[in-house]
């Protein structure tokens, strides 16, 4: 079975289980938007002030519900020994990989799609205008999050403590993606919204790296 | 092992004229006087993380190419010194900017991805500690190796990229630019001696690892062999 063929059907599967009970998704959207709401008692909510923050603000959230959103990607299989299952699958250990990175983007996407404009709302900021670009920073900085999120939270699955050692793992690898990623969005709220190449080019720089990392590494995170 | 207490006075001794050296050799700095002269000390710590750090990821590799366990007790040692020379570096770095720049720290781009990598390397041994057993400690403590190696010039461009766009508060001041001869002989000598001290407690650390192996090794047997062959294993030379 060719490794996309594999990938798609675990995907389905992913999604399948989510959309049966929505836990993931409902929790993780209304556990960022815990963070964006008690982030405004830490400043005051101007809109100059939003334009400043807001960028740091939204991400931060990405990346602590991501990070927690992301464990149960591999600590699920753990309760009834269903990674051994998928492991003798006939299917490439990079395709299980992959399913489950495609399953975590559109996850946290979809939580995403739903922040965004509460966030514009709450903050005073206008993202209707620039929205075009600023999806290509969402799907650019998402892809890279899933991707380093879900190989990590691989190894965390076989850990102690792992719900605390995903973010202790993920979040200082993701320092790059947070800079770019927050960058490129401060440039896109700006008076003027201009988007500058640079952060781009780190953002796909990062996902580019993780995911042929995670390709070349794949075959030994999910050996026996 | 039998080079091990030749080579330790012989770090020791490089230590020494390396301290003396810094103090009283190199030349007076024309802006910082005395101060400058952690930096001999300083950028030592920095060329020990590097090579310390370097070492652990070529372990991660080897590792997993070979699966032979003296590349795991490589690793484990690597980052182990690693983390403690970077911890050296941030702290003569904080304590050398207060007088330099009047300020502690700067989130300036090569603080802020030593930091991190401390950071990384933290995870990497805290990681380490919480996965039982040693097969699958290796493997995925050597896959999350290489993913934060693969991450230092990724956090190293992101904040250069994002410091050179503000302009920044204070950088380091030249010290490729007309360096005195003196000072560059005198930093030669510092940066060996760290290299060396960090080297030699490498090797004791990757001992201290092979030791504990062993020992794991004889506990299994003694729980599954008679108590003579466990005796006789004990007493086995080893080199």
């Amino acid at each position: 079975m060719s490794t996309a063929r594999a990938a798609a059907i675990l995907l389905e599967k992913e999604l399948r289980l989510e959309f049966r009970t929505r836990e993931l998704l409902n929790a993780t959207i209304i556990f960022a938007l815990v963070v964006v709401v008690l982030f405004s008692f830490s400043f005051d909510p101007t809109s100059a002030e939003s334009r400043r923050i807001g960028p740091g603000l939204l991400w931060i959230a990405f990346l602590f519900s991501g990070s927690l959103m992301l464990h149960p990607s591999f600590g699920r299989e753990q309760a009834n020994q269903t990674l051994d299952a998928l492991r003798m699958a006939p299917i490439s250990p990079f395709a299980l990989l992959l399913g489950k990175m495609l399953a975590n983007f559109l996850f946290l996407s979809a939580a995403e799609i739903v922040l965004v404009p509460v966030f514009a709302v709450l903050y005073n900021v206008s993202v209707l205008a620039v929205a075009g670009r600023f999806a290509v920073v969402l799907i650019l900085g998402t892809l890279g999050l899933c991707a380093t999120g879900t190989v990590l939270s691989a190894i965390a699955a076989h850990a102690r403590m792992r719900e605390l050692l995903l973010p202790l793992l993920l979040l200082p690898i993701l320092t790059p993606l947070l800079i770019a990623a927050v960058e490129a969005t401060a440039s896109l709220l700006a008076p003027q919204p201009g988007l500058e190449r640079g952060w781009l080019a780190l953002l796909a720089g990062f996902d580019i790296v993780f995911l042929t990392a995670s390709w070349l590494l794949s075959d030994f995170l999910l050996e026996e | 092992m039998k080079a091990r207490i030749p080579l330790t006075v012989l770090a020791a001794g490089l230590m020494s004229v390396a301290g003396y050296a810094a103090l009283f050799i190199a030349p007076d700095e024309r802006t910082m006087h005395e101060i400058q002269r952690i930096f001999y000390f300083h950028l030592g710590c920095w060329s020990a993380m590097f090579t310390a750090l370097t070492i652990t990821f070529v372990a991660n590799i080897g590792w997993l190419l070979t699966r032979r366990p003296q590349w795991d007790w490589l690793s484990v040692s690597g980052a182990e010194v690693g983390v403690a020379s970077c911890t050296a570096g941030l702290i003569t770095g904080v304590l050398w900017g207060k007088p330099a720049w009047g300020i502690w720290w700067t989130w300036d781009a090569r603080l802020t991805t030593c930091f991190v990598l401390w950071l990384l390397y933290v995870s990497y041994l805290i990681l380490r500690g919480l996965i039982e057993d040693p097969g699958r400690r290796a493997t995925l403590s050597a896959v999350f190796g290489i993913f934060a190696f693969l991450d230092a010039p990724l956090v190293y461009v992101s904040n250069r990229l994002w410091r050179t766009q503000h302009p920044a508060p204070v950088l380091l001041g030249g010290a490729n630019s007309g360096l005195d001869p003196t000072m560059g002989k005198v930093l030669m000598i510092s940066v060996s001696a760290m290299l060396a001290m960090m080297l030699i407690v490498l090797a004791d650390r990757y001992r201290l690892e092979r030791l504990r192996h062993e020992l794991d090794e004889l506990r299994v047997a003694g729980e599954t062999q008679p108590r003579e062959l466990v005796s006789a294993l004990a007493k086995a030379p080893r080199n």
